[in-house]
C-alpha cells in the first residue's frame, strides 16, 4: 500500500516538473512560432544562477525563486534583441540560429566554469510513508506548477497585458493597426518565456545534477511536450506534461528509468501521429 | 554552349578528385591520412542530410539514427559474419529498411515540418537510451556483445570482399571511403539529374501541385527519406571501419546538430556545399581538440548564428552568386549566361534573384 502512496509522489513529481520545464518553451512557441533549441540551456543558466547566488550566501528561495527568473529573463531580452528578432516567420532558420546558441551558451558556461557537477542541498528536509521516505521537496514543486497555473491563467486571462498579448497572438495585423507595437509584445514575450524557463531551472537546482550539458536532457522533453500539446499554451501544456509524465514514472517503476523515458518517447510519436495539431488542437480548442 | 562548357568542367573536376583520392596516400602522413578518411566517412553522412533536407525539403533531426543503426548493424555483422562484406551490404539495407518503416508513419500520415524533426529528434534519443542500457550479458546478438554505454570495442574492420583473411590496410581503407564519397556524390548527382530527382524536388517546391499532376508526395517523399537513411546507413559503416568501434554517443544530439551545421555553412540545396562545410568544419573542431579556453563548442554556436544571420545561403550559393555576378558585370555576355545557366541546372533559386 505504502508504496503505491510513493508512486503515486512520484507521478505527481513527474508531471509537476516536466510541466515546469515545458512552460517557458510552451509560451514562446504558442506566441510566436518559435521553438528556441536554446531552452535547456536557458533551464541550466537558471540552475547556475541558483547554484551560485547559493554558494555566495544568498538564501536559497531568494535564489530560487527571484535571482534565477530575473537573470535569465534578462538574458532572454538581450537575446531576443539581438538574434530572434530577425528571425521571426523564419521557422527553420529561427531552430537552427537558437541550436547555435545553444550550443554558444555551452562553451561560455564551460569555459567559465569548467566541465563539473555542481549542486545545492535540497532544502525542507523528508518525511516518512511505512518503510518508505519522500521528501517535502516532491509536494513544494507541485505547489509551485500550481502557482504557475494560476499566475498565468490571471495574467493572461484578467490583465490588460494578457488580453493585449493575446490579441497579438491572434493577429498581430490587426494589434498593430489597434495601436499595439507587436515587436514590443514579442520582446516582452520572450523574455517572460526565458524567465518562467529559468524558474524552473531554479526549482529543479536542488534535484538535479549541475553541469553545462545538463541542457540537452531537458530540452528534448520540454519539445515533446509543446508539440504533444499543440497550440494552447496553458490547456495544452498541462495535458500533455499529464501525461507524459505520469507515463514516464509509471513507466519506470514498472521497468527501468530508461525505458521510462523510451514509452514516454513512443507514446509521443504515436500521439503525434494521431493529433498532429497536438492534444489541445483537437480536444481543448479555444482554450489558453 | 554554356551547358556542354559546365559538363566538362564536372567532369573534369570528377576526374580530378579520383586522382586526388588515388594518390593521397603517397603526400600525406599516417595520420592526416586517418583524419582525412574520417572526414570522409562523415562527409557521406552529411550528403545524406543534404539530399533529404536540401532537395527533398525533409528537416530530419536525427539523421544520426540512421548513421548510428548502420555502424551498429555493421558492427554486429562483421563480428557474427568476421567478414565485412555482408556487414557494409546489411549496414546499407537495415537503416533503409528502418527508414522506410518511420517514414510511412510520418509521410503517410501527412506529418510535416517541426512535428517531423520532433519525431526524428526523439527517434534518435529513443535508440540511444536502449543502447545505453544494454550492458550486461545478456544483450548480445550472435556473438556480438552490446556492450551498453561501453559500446562494442575490437569490431573487425574492412576487409577485400569475400575474403576475411585480407583486411585492408589504411591505405586501401582510404581509398575505400574516397571512393565510396565520390561514388555517393555522383549517384545522388545523377539521381537528381534523372526524372525522379526532378519530381523530388518539385514536391519540395509545392506539394499540392505536384500532387495535382499525377504524382504521390508521400510516395515520393518516403523514398526520398529511405535513400537519405541508407546513405546514412553506408556512412555508419564507414565510420565504424575508420575507428574499430562503435558505441551510443554515435546517436548523440551534437553529432546529429553538426550535420546540420555542416549543411548550412556549405550550402542548402546544393550536394558540394555540404561536403566542404562537413571538411572545413571537422577541421576547426580537430584543430581546437578538447582544450578549455576555447571551447569547440562556443565556436561551432557562434559560427552557425552567424552563418544564419549573415550568411543564410551558406558558402558554396553565395560564391556562386558572386562569380556569376562578376561574370554578368562583363558587359555584352553576361546576361546570357545567367539567363542560359538558371535554364541548364533547373535551378530552384533564379541566380541573381535576391
Amino acid at each position: 500500500m505504502d508504496i503505491y502512496l510513493i508512486l503515486l509522489l512520484d507521478v505527481i513529481n513527474g508531471m509537476a516538473s516536466l510541466f515546469l520545464l515545458s512552460l517557458g518553451l510552451a509560451i514562446i512557441f504558442g506566441m510566436m512560432k518559435i521553438i528556441n533549441l536554446a531552452h535547456g540551456e536557458f533551464i541550466m543558466l537558471g540552475a547556475y544562477a541558483t547554484v551560485i547566488s547559493t554558494n555566495a550566501g544568498v538564501n536559497i528561495w531568494i535564489a530560487m525563486l527571484l535571482i534565477a527568473p530575473l537573470f535569465v529573463g534578462l538574458v532572454g531580452l538581450l537575446i531576443e534583441r539581438c538574434l530572434i528578432r530577425f528571425l521571426y516567420g523564419r521557422l527553420v532558420d529561427s531552430m537552427l540560429a537558437t541550436w547555435g546558441l545553444s550550443l554558444l551558451i555551452i562553451g561560455i558556461v564551460t569555459t567559465i566554469f569548467g566541465n563539473t557537477i555542481q549542486g545545492v542541498p535540497t532544502p525542507l528536509g523528508g518525511f516518512s510513508i511505512g518503510n518508505y521516505r519522500s521528501s517535502y521537496y516532491t509536494l513544494f514543486l507541485l505547489a509551485m506548477a500550481l502557482v504557475m497555473i494560476a499566475i498565468v491563467y490571471g495574467v493572461m486571462r484578467h490583465t490588460r497585458l494578457g488580453l493585449i498579448a493575446r490579441a497579438t497572438m491572434q493577429n498581430p495585423a490587426m494589434a498593430n493597426t489597434l495601436g499595439i507595437n507587436p515587436a514590443r509584445v514579442y520582446m516582452g514575450t520572450f523574455a517572460a518565456g526565458a524567465a518562467v524557463t529559468g524558474l524552473a531551472g531554479g526549482l529543479l537546482a536542488p534535484v538535479s545534477g549541475i553541469t553545462p550539458v545538463m541542457g540537452g536532457a531537458y530540452v528534448a522533453k520540454a519539445f515533446i511536450t509543446v508539440v504533444g500539446g499543440g497550440a494552447a499554451m496553458l490547456s495544452g501544456t498541462l495535458s500533455a506534461s499529464t501525461l507524459f509524465g505520469s507515463l514516464n514514472q509509471i513507466g519506470a517503476y514498472f521497468t527501468t528509468p530508461v525505458y521510462g523515458e523510451v514509452i514516454v518517447f513512443t507514446a509521443a510519436i504515436i500521439l503525434i501521429r494521431l493529433l498532429p495539431q497536438g492534444i489541445s488542437g483537437r480536444f481543448l480548442k479555444g482554450n489558453l | 554552349m554554356y551547358h556542354r562548357l559546365s559538363l566538362i568542367a564536372q567532369a573534369l573536376a570528377v576526374g580530378l578528385a579520383a586522382i586526388g583520392i588515388a594518390l593521397a596516400p603517397g603526400y600525406l602522413e599516417i595520420f592526416t591520412l586517418m583524419q582525412v578518411t574520417l572526414f570522409a566517412a562523415m562527409a557521406v553522412l552529411s550528403l545524406s542530410l543534404a539530399f533529404i533536407w536540401g532537395y527533398g525539403g525533409i528537416l530530419s533531426f536525427g539523421q544520426t539514427a540512421f548513421f548510428g543503426l548502420g555502424g551498429y548493424t555493421y558492427a554486429i555483422a562483421a563480428i557474427n559474419f568476421q567478414d565485412s562484406t555482408y556487414g557494409i551490404l546489411l549496414a546499407i539495407f537495415i537503416p533503409g529498411l528502418f527508414a522506410a518503416i518511420l517514414g510511412y508513419f510520418v509521410f503517410y500520415g501527412r506529418i510535416s515540418d517541426v512535428y517531423l524533426g520532433v519525431i526524428t529528434l526523439t527517434v534518435t534519443l529513443i535508440l540511444f537510451n536502449v543502447i545505453n542500457s544494454t550492458s550486461g550479458d545478456e544483450y548480445h546478438i550472435g556473438t556480438a556483445m552490446l556492450g551498453g554505454f561501453n559500446g562494442i570495442p575490437a569490431v573487425p574492420t574492412f576487409n577485400m570482399p569475400f575474403d576475411p583473411a585480407s583486411p585492408l590496410s589504411p591505405e586501401a581503407s582510404w581509398w575505400t571511403t574516397g571512393s565510396m564519397l565520390l561514388i555517393v556524390y555522383l549517384g545522388l548527382r545523377l539521381l537528381l539529374a534523372s526524372p525522379f530527382g526532378r519530381v523530388v524536388v518539385a514536391v519540395r517546391e509545392n506539394e499540392v501541385r505536384a500532387s495535382l499532376l499525377g504524382y504521390d508526395p508521400r510516395m515520393i517523399r518516403l523514398i526520398t527519406f529511405i535513400i537519405g537513411g541508407a546513405v546514412a546507413g553506408l556512412a555508419g559503416a564507414l565510420y565504424v571501419n575508420w575507428g574499430a568501434f562503435v558505441g551510443p554517443t554515435i546517436f548523440s544530439l551534437s553529432l546529429s546538430a553538426e550535420i546540420i551545421i555542416w549543411i548550412t555553412i556549405g550550402g542548402l540545396g546544393t550536394l558540394l556545399g555540404p561536403v566542404l562545410g562537413c571538411f572545413l568544419i571537422q577541421y576547426i573542431v580537430a584543430s581546437i581538440g578538447s582544450q578549455q579556453t576555447f571551447n569547440s563548442n562556443l565556436v561551432l554556436g557562434a559560427v552557425l548564428i552567424i552563418f544564419v544571420l549573415l550568411l543564410p545561403k551558406g558558402l558554396v550559393p553565395t560564391i556562386r552568386d558572386l562569380a556569376l555576378w562578376l561574370l554578368a558585370a562583363k558587359p555584352g555576355t553576361g546576361r546570357s549566361v545567367k539567363a542560359e545557366l538558371n535554364a541548364a541546372s533547373g535551378n530552384p533559386h533564379p541566380v541573381g534573384a535576391p
